[in-house]
């Protein structure tokens, strides 16, 4: 591969450890990962593996708002924002969170989005700018009047990124954005962040415990337990590589992958686990038309 | 059933209620020197008529705002308090018309403050707070930060409608739970909020710890020099207001001050 | 049998979800998933079977108890709501004391209530935190402690309002284990939710809510497998189903939706298939 075209590396822990004040046990050890721009990243595991705690090192929030003590660094784009103030990683790093109901804070939809680049200190007529545009890419531009509780989950949901998005972050970190959420929403709220990167180039990690949900979207996956990765690599090939680790853990695979791992064991099919339905279903066809 | 029915409608003589007025218009800055004016005027004086014609004033702005049914919830709220008030003077000693002067006074408060909240969004308000020197300076000085006064109450405001949504789901919780908050005598009754207050409190305060996480993680509170996507401007009506309403206390200051006689008092 | 006779209910601010004619019965033992969008009324469904709602006309029977005329506080006796915030609910200073607080309420006598806390309290694994506050377990804890406190006097219908949001998969199974037992125990287990794939997996029979009328109701199998009926209600067919139906030129049945009998279906016309190579 032509050096020249290698995609920076946007986003890299070094051996990242955490731990809370007052907990008995460390939340991350020994993290270390790097992530490309445009890539969409799946953090998956069972819960209280570390994976919000990643999400808010990444961000800041930890050890700012959240005190303990932090090992190893975090460099976004280049520069170490381990030691950084929350406002200033929050340029680099957006997230949104996993309720939408308390994200959005202003009385109005419009004044919400606009309140990132209000903070930082953009001109007005800028801020109109990206307020607009941030709107119209997340689908929220009629709900400008609303009140947040007036708005169903989806679409504060969407408020919630579009403020995020106003900030123009290189890397956008979504906490479980779909749990609240109904399937037809949550796939929607999904294919528009998938889109999102498609057309803007956006980096995303999206923590996710069902990974039916992502793993259409998703090129890569980390996987976590007990604060530490045990697995780093393309989805498909993780998949296929670590399958009854994945399941062993609680980690939410697709049926579909599940039902061929079955069949797999069986010895009745061979080949790449399938992670969505439409694979599975050409690979089955295939098989049953011979 | 009836009593809370009668709570919630006189609340609705102070809920904002949006329309695009003159009135509406006005600068909250400005509407805020009208009513404290009103304020001082009407401890100034005692004299049934001025304060009379001082309740008089307000009913071109309740007329022209649309709010004149709604301003009656809010008399029918003080109604109670009016007729304390009257009685109160009136077997103290004082006589009918000064007793009756005094009640006027406590409408005239009512009216004006009444006025102010149906006519004032929370959101411009926050923003005339975000502008005001003298909040800017309180906020420095306790919270560290220029914006952060009117930043708390914007949220405070904002988090109304959902802590009260809070409010039934924690009552609808504990009476699933078997709480009965109709029996009892009143100490049971008392002792039977402690389940609906405690849950209320900590929600409220997982609430406001989220939204606090979630505005930090875009930037809160930024820089000194932060910028705004709306601001308030002061039109023509806004500077009439002003002048009016400086006019007026000026004059009722001097007549207190220098010219006792024409206190005109009862 | 829970007996919910042509409902229409509209809250009186003229917000919220509101109910248009709806008929449903719940019978003691079952397994019922009442799905649908956010907003169709299946919360508002759910608090009108213990009284907490009652309905503008239509009537519904608690074991032939009248909810119009029934107290909330005897109505919860046989049905117990779990709501889907814990933090909604918990507010004593023990996790013991926030299982006896029901307890206490509905009359039972101090002996009784001894013994009924520590037998909830083993069944759902919180003896160890019997005496700790419930303010300072984890999320998951005290979704567990909400849960019991209902439990603690054993209603004979367990409404559980979304519990499985944010559970990962292993303590989804551990809840759908749970709600075997209960049913084993002779319990009702009524769950509201929208999570697709575990009510096609755990497969109760479903009631189908969409803007306040019911879309349609059956074993599971076949309700997630229809895809008008789960359109209307806004909802998505589980993986499996969706799977199915891009093979329905096999000729395989057109309502399955669980991963066991679609890998039993798969397996016999595979080995099927390979013996004819």
């Amino acid at each position: 591969m032509d050096p020249s075209k290698t995609p920076k590396t946007i986003l890299e822990a070094r051996n990242l450890g955490f731990q809370y004040e007052g907990a008995e046990a460390r939340a991350l050890r020994g993290v270390n990962f790097g992530v490309e721009r445009g890539e969409f990243v799946l953090l998956a595991g069972p819960s209280g593996c570390g994976k919000t705690t990643l999400c808010r090192c990444l961000n800041g929030l930890i050890p700012h708002f959240y005190p303990g003590v932090q090992e190893g660094e975090i460099l976004v784009d280049g520069s170490n924002v381990t030691s950084m103030p929350t406002s200033e990683v929050s340029r680099k790093v957006g997230y949104v969170f996993q309720n939408p109901e308390n994200q959005l804070f202003a009385l109005t939809v419009e004044k919400d989005v606009a309140f990132g680049p209000e903070n930082l200190g953009l001109p007005r007529s800028e801020i109109r700018e990206r307020v607009d545009w941030a709107m119209g890419l997340t689908g929220t531009t009629e709900l400008k009047n609303l009140a947040p509780y007036e708005l169903s989950g989806g679409q504060q949901q969407r408020v919630a990124l579009a403020g995020i998005l106003a900030m123009k972050p290189s890397v956008v970190v979504m906490d479980e954005p779909t749990s609240f959420l109904d399937p037809v929403t949550a796939e929607e709220v999904m294919k528009a962040v998938a889109d999102l990167r498609l057309e803007h180039g956006i980096t995303v990690i999206v923590v996710e415990h069902r990974l039916d949900l992502v793993a259409r979207y998703a090129d890569r996956i980390i996987v976590m337990d007990s604060g530490k990765v045990v697995a780093d690599g393309n989805v498909q090939d993780v998949l296929d590589g670590q399958f009854d680790q994945l399941t062993g853990l609680g980690v939410g695979v697709p049926r579909v992958s599940q039902l061929w791992a079955m069949l797999k064991r069986d010895g009745l099919v061979s080949g790449q686990t399938p992670k969505v339905v439409e694979a599975a279903a050409e690979k089955l066809g295939g098989k049953l038309s011979t | 059933m009836s009593r809370s029915f009668v709570t919630l409608r006189s609340l609705e003589g102070f809920k904002f209620y949006g329309r695009k007025t003159i009135v509406h218009n006005l600068d909250p800055r400005a509407k805020a020197l009208f009513i404290t004016t009103v304020f001082v005027v009407s401890l100034l004086f005692t004299n049934l008529y001025v304060l009379l014609g001082l309740l008089t004033v307000h009913v071109p702005f309740l007329l022209a705002a649309g709010v004149l049914r709604r301003w009656v919830y809010s008399i029918r709220a003080g109604a109670l308090l009016a007729g304390i008030i009257f009685f109160a003077n009136l077997l103290t000693g004082s006589g009918v018309l000064p007793a009756l002067a005094l009640t006027v006074r406590f409408l005239v408060l009512l009216t004006t403050f009444s006025l102010f909240f149906m006519t004032t969004s929370p959101d411009d308000l926050g923003l005339a707070l975000d502008r005001v020197g003298l909040v800017r300076w309180l906020s420095r000085r306790w919270l560290g930060f220029p914006n952060a006064l009117s930043f708390t109450f914007t949220t405070a405001v904002r988090l109304v409608p959902t802590l009260a949504v809070d409010a039934q789901t924690v009552i609808d919780a504990q009476r699933s739970r078997g709480l009965e908050l109709d029996k009892g005598n009143i100490l049971r009754r008392i002792r039977n909020y402690v389940p609906i207050l405690i849950p209320l409190l900590l929600v409220a305060i997982r609430r406001s710890l989220e939204l606090a996480e979630a505005l930090e993680a875009r930037g809160f509170p930024g820089r000194e020099d932060r910028t705004s996507l709306y601001e308030l401007r002061l039109k023509p009506s806004d500077y009439l207001l002003v002048l009016g309403s400086s006019t007026v206390l000026a004059v009722s200051m001097w007549i207190f001050v220098i010219h006792p006689v024409l206190r005109l008092p009862f | 049998m829970i007996l919910v006779e042509d409902v229409s209910f509209e809250y009186p601010s003229g917000r919220g979800e509101a109910l248009s004619g709806v008929s449903v019965k719940f019978e003691p033992g079952e397994f019922v998933a009442v799905m649908g969008e956010n907003g169709a009324g299946k919360t508002t469904l759910a608090k009108h079977l213990n009284g907490l709602l009652r309905p503008s006309s239509g009537r519904v029977l608690v074991d032939e108890e009248d909810t119009r005329r029934t107290s909330v506080a005897r109505l919860a006796r046989k049905v117990g709501l779990v709501f889907q915030n814990p933090d909604h609910l918990l507010f004593s200073e023990t996790v013991r004391a926030e299982v006896a607080f029901a307890l206490h309420n509905l009359g039972y006598a101090v002996k009784t209530i001894e013994n009924q806390v520590e037998k909830t309290l083993g069944s759902l694994d919180l003896t160890r935190y019997a005496d700790v506050s419930p303010f300072l377990l984890s999320g998951g804890e005290r979704k567990r402690v909400a849960l019991a406190a209902v439990l603690a006097w054993e209603p004979e219908y367990l409404i559980l309002d979304e519990p499985t949001i944010g559970q990962d998969y292993l303590q989804k199974e551990r809840l759908r284990n749970f709600i075997v037992q209960l049913n084993s125990q002779g319990k009702a287990v009524i769950i509201i939710t929208h999570d697709v794939e575990f009510v096609a997996e755990a497969k109760p029979r479903v009631v189908l809510l969409s803007k306040g009328r019911v879309v349609g109701e059956g074993p599971a199998d076949r309700v997630l497998s229809d895809a008008d009926k789960v359109a209307s209600a806004s909802l998505v067919k589980p993986q499996i189903a969706k799977l199915f139906d891009q093979l329905s030129r096999f000729g395989f049945p057109r309502d399955v939706v669980d991963v066991h009998r679609a890998k039993q279906l798969l397996e016999d016309r595979l080995r099927e298939v390979s013996v004819h190579v």
